[in-house]
């Protein structure tokens, strides 16, 4: 929903500047998967903060519950049993959710004016009430993360709790982990409290251990810390270089314009050729022999 | 004037308007939905999510009679040696020297080059169209092949369009030819000039 405290960066389908001449801190959420116990109460938390209930469904024999996102459930851990080095088993929990990407696909494919905003501390924000439902922001999102309501055909997804932060308080998920997995702050002091983190697990054996900020993207707005920073596919297929896939970049880039100019170049050729060259006439001839 | 012969029938000056009509519909909605500079249009179809509901509907609904006209002037439409010395004047065409322009039977190569971009561009419009329509359809399509059908949609839907603003812009440029589809006949004089072929197969001089 629309926040009148947080200046906005860029508004889908949008050409002009938006409100923007406030001077804001960019933020971020670290999740640090090597300090996760996988209770859950992050998606407790974001249930309850925004309201959110979903349906009770089935035990699909995983930990993971409820199975999938949905509109309800804007974040879920995602359980991967791995075996790196053989014989070693490890439990990798990934709270998955929207990664708030700086340059957001979801964004970019929207063709709703302000359907979707990134503000100036880099939360990427759905405001439902432009959602017109086309479901363009799946095509856009390299982390699979909007999905559209079956009730209301509107999509969802986390907020990094935009109305909490706006008003100077930490998302729920954060406030609530009891393990200290997730923290929030400043982009700059996670990535500086990530690089302690990493150094302590490499001295424990993760020699690998690194941030996930995926430049693809432009950086990312939730990052994690990953134990095994060379293969962020065993975290339940987190994508090695997330990028917004070249259809979308092709369709929603240099298309728009072209396409949008060459339609016009049509019209106005059409005019001026009639204007130029003249009506195309039966001539005299024509009506004799045929009369 | 001269004489009026039967150029279109009823049932298919009906088909083509239909077509016609979903297609200015489906444009208008279709192209609010590509450019932030067209999104005003949704106010047409009230509203943005309207517009995406009513989006597909128009366009199955233009790709359903299209088919029928397709089938029906398919024959017609096959590409002769005469077309292909018409293309070679194009320049003759456009600057109204008809008299160094070969005879044509009932479409010259420039209708039928139409008729195929739309053989060609109606169905993968259809296809793509099914892929990302929302709600129903796009849900059980995986997001890669979603991706591909948005920009195979938008392409096709260019290159239609343009090939319409071609087919609109040469109704309005020949004289005589509006009335071929709304009351379905032209002048003798008209057919002699533009189809002479067809004018001798159809009124034996």
């Amino acid at each position: 929903m629309a926040l009148q405290s947080l200046d906005i960066t860029a508004r889908s389908a949008t050409t002009t500047p938006s409100p923007s001449v406030r001077g804001t801190l960019q933020v971020a959420k670290l999740i640090d998967i090597s300090k996760c116990i996988g209770c859950k109460a992050c998606q407790t938390a974001c249930m309850e903060w925004n309201d959110l209930r979903d349906e009770v469904g089935h035990n699909h024999g995983v930990y993971d519950n409820p199975r999938d996102l949905t509109d309800q459930s804007w974040t879920v851990m995602r359980f991967s049993e791995v075996e790196v080095e053989q014989g070693r088993l490890e439990w990798l929990i990934r709270k998955d959710g929207c990664m708030h990407c700086a340059e957001p696909g979801c964004l970019k494919a929207c063709p709703s004016p302000g359907a979707i905003v990134q503000y100036a501390n880099g939360i990427v924000d759905f405001h439902e009430e432009h959602c017109i439902g086309c479901g363009y922001c799946i095509t856009g999102c390299p982390f699979n993360i909007p999905r559209i309501s079956k009730k209301d055909h509107k999509a969802y997804k986390c907020t990094l709790c935009s109305d909490r932060v706006a008003v100077g308080m930490e998302p729920a998920c954060v406030k609530t982990c009891p393990t200290g997995a997730i923290v929030f702050g400043s982009k700059e002091d996670m990535i500086h409290h990530a690089e302690g983190r990493i150094e302590d697990l490499k001295e424990r054996g993760y020699g690998n251990a690194a941030l996930y900020d995926p430049p693809g993207v432009g950086g990312t707005h939730v990052m994690y810390v990953l134990q095994h920073g060379d293969q962020p596919g065993l975290y339940a297929g987190l994508p090695k270089d997330p990028q917004i896939s070249p259809m979308v970049s092709l369709w929603k880039g240099v298309t728009k314009p072209l396409m949008s100019l060459g339609i016009g170049l049509a019209v106005f050729a059409g005019f001026f050729h009639y204007v130029t060259a003249g009506p195309k006439e039966v001539d005299a001839h024509d009506e004799e022999k045929s009369s | 004037m001269s004489r009026l012969i039967q150029r279109y029938t009823t049932g298919e000056r009906n088909t083509h308007w239909v077509v016609a009509i979903a297609f200015v519909l489906a444009a208008l909605s279709g192209l609010a939905l590509f450019h932030p500079a067209f999104f005003f249009l949704t106010h047409l179809f009230g509203g943005g999510p309207w517009t995406r509901i009513l989006h597909p509907f128009i366009g199955v609904l233009m790709s359903l009679f299209f088919i029928a006209m397709a089938m029906r002037f398919w024959r017609l439409n096959h590409i002769t040696p005469a077309d292909r010395q018409w293309m070679g004047r194009i320049k003759d065409v456009l600057c109204n020297r008809d008299e160094n322009l070969p005879e044509l039977g009932k479409y010259n190569a420039g209708q039928k080059i139409l008729f195929w971009t739309m053989v060609v561009t109606m169905p993968l419009l259809l296809l793509t169209g099914i892929a990302i329509w929302q709600p129903w359809f796009a849900p059980y399509v995986p997001v890669w092949l979603m991706r591909v059908a948005v920009v195979i949609h938008a392409l096709s839907a260019w290159i239609l369009i343009l090939g319409i603003i071609v087919h609109v812009y040469a109704a309005i440029w020949v004289k005589g030819t509006v009335r071929a589809m709304t009351r379905g006949t032209v002048t003798e004089a008209w057919a002699r000039h533009h189809h002479r072929a067809w004018y001798r197969e159809t009124t034996g001089k």
